[in-house]
């Protein structure tokens, strides 16, 4: 699933990344902040919100992976015909 | 079924806090201002009942692309606020029915978050991780000896897969400890810090295997011995890839008991 490490992969020591990453971000604003249940979001906080995006992620990975695969997908994501 | 607005909360700050995120857009497209009580300021926005109520919520929050929008949403609105002012930033999803219920959090935990933003004042989040490219099998280790009689290419062929096999446990070990010593030395130079659990390679989008997730409160006029420490250590540890992120809002030390893994 993962690409093999290209021989151009960047040795810096130490890499400032500028931009935000999602993964990033959502350990922080799911895993961390203060938990305050809010009225109207009173039982979300029972939701493992981690484990929630993991599950979009890990579907939205698996079909990113299925589109390059087969562009073709049908309902039931098998080959057509 | 009236689409009444409710409240969103991103932030709470001290009440020096900030007219400038006033007129900010944020999540769900609603401007955010703040709401001040208990000589505290909560950053909030306005969102629809029918988009962040609790039911759409649990449906939202599965979705990848509403969650990317409504998290870089909150986070642009609290970094705005964070970069002037300590703040403690709300968990994702923290919603309220009016001005009023939101007002009434602030005096029901205004001890507490007293407190957090004391201890955060002149700190911020600096995010560190590690990850260590495993030996590539197809790379050219030792050729093959086809040309020893007494083993033959089949035998060649099995000791240089065991041998891989050995090399990738021994860089994964080796690599394991280069980032617990990291950990150790980052920890050294910080108020305090929290492990997250290592991203899987293929949502970090990131080659080789990820060997430390950690975030540390460092205080702002330590942040950049904190960066040249980074930038050593991973000179000294010539296997590790090391990242450094931030500085970030202090997401990760804002828990319930107020200090998380404080040594």
């Amino acid at each position: 699933m993962s690409e093999p490490p290209t021989a151009t992969a960047s040795y810096h020591p130490a890499i400032r990344e500028e931009r935000v990453a999602l993964v990033d971000l959502l350990d922080r604003v799911l895993a961390g902040g203060v938990v305050i249940v809010g009225d109207v979001t009173l039982s979300i906080a029972d939701v493992d919100l981690v484990t929630v995006s993991l599950r979009a992620l890990v579907t939205s990975v698996s079909a990113l992976v299925e589109g390059t695969d087969d562009s073709r997908e049908n309902a039931d994501g098998r080959w057509p015909g | 079924m009236t689409d009444s607005p409710c409240v969103w909360v991103y932030a709470v700050a001290d009440d020096a806090a900030p007219a400038f995120t006033d007129g900010q857009i944020g999540v769900g497209g609603g401007v955010v201002h703040p709401l001040i009580a208990a000589g505290l300021t909560a950053i909030i926005g306005s969102v629809a009942r029918s988009e962040f109520g609790e039911a759409a919520l649990r449906q939202n929050l599965e979705d990848l692309e509403w969650l990317e929008r409504t998290a870089r949403a909150h986070h642009e609105v609290i970094e705005t606020v964070a970069k002037e002012h300590p703040v403690v930033p709300m968990r994702l999803a923290t919603v309220y029915s009016s001005d009023e219920a939101a007002a009434g959090m602030l005096r029901e935990r205004a001890t507490d978050l007293r407190q957090t933003l004391i201890r955060l004042a002149g700190r911020s989040e600096w995010g560190v991780k590690a990850y260590v490219a495993m030996p590539d099998d197809s790379a050219d280790g030792p050729q093959p000896e086809t040309d020893d009689p007494s083993t033959g290419p089949g035998a060649a062929y099995l000791r240089r897969r065991r041998d891989q096999l050995a090399a990738h446990r021994d860089a994964r070990q080796d690599a394991v400890a280069s980032a617990q010593a990291v950990h150790v030395d980052l920890d050294r130079l910080s108020a305090s810090a929290r492990l997250y659990p290592p991203q899987s390679a293929e949502i970090a989008g990131h080659c080789g295997s990820m060997v430390l997730n950690a975030a540390y409160l460092v205080a702002d006029d330590r942040a950049e011995e904190f960066g040249a420490a980074v930038t050593g250590l991973a000179a000294r540890h010539g296997t590790l890839q090391l990242t450094l992120t931030g500085p970030w809002p202090a997401y990760s030390f804002v828990g319930q008991d107020g200090t998380e893994d404080a040594q």
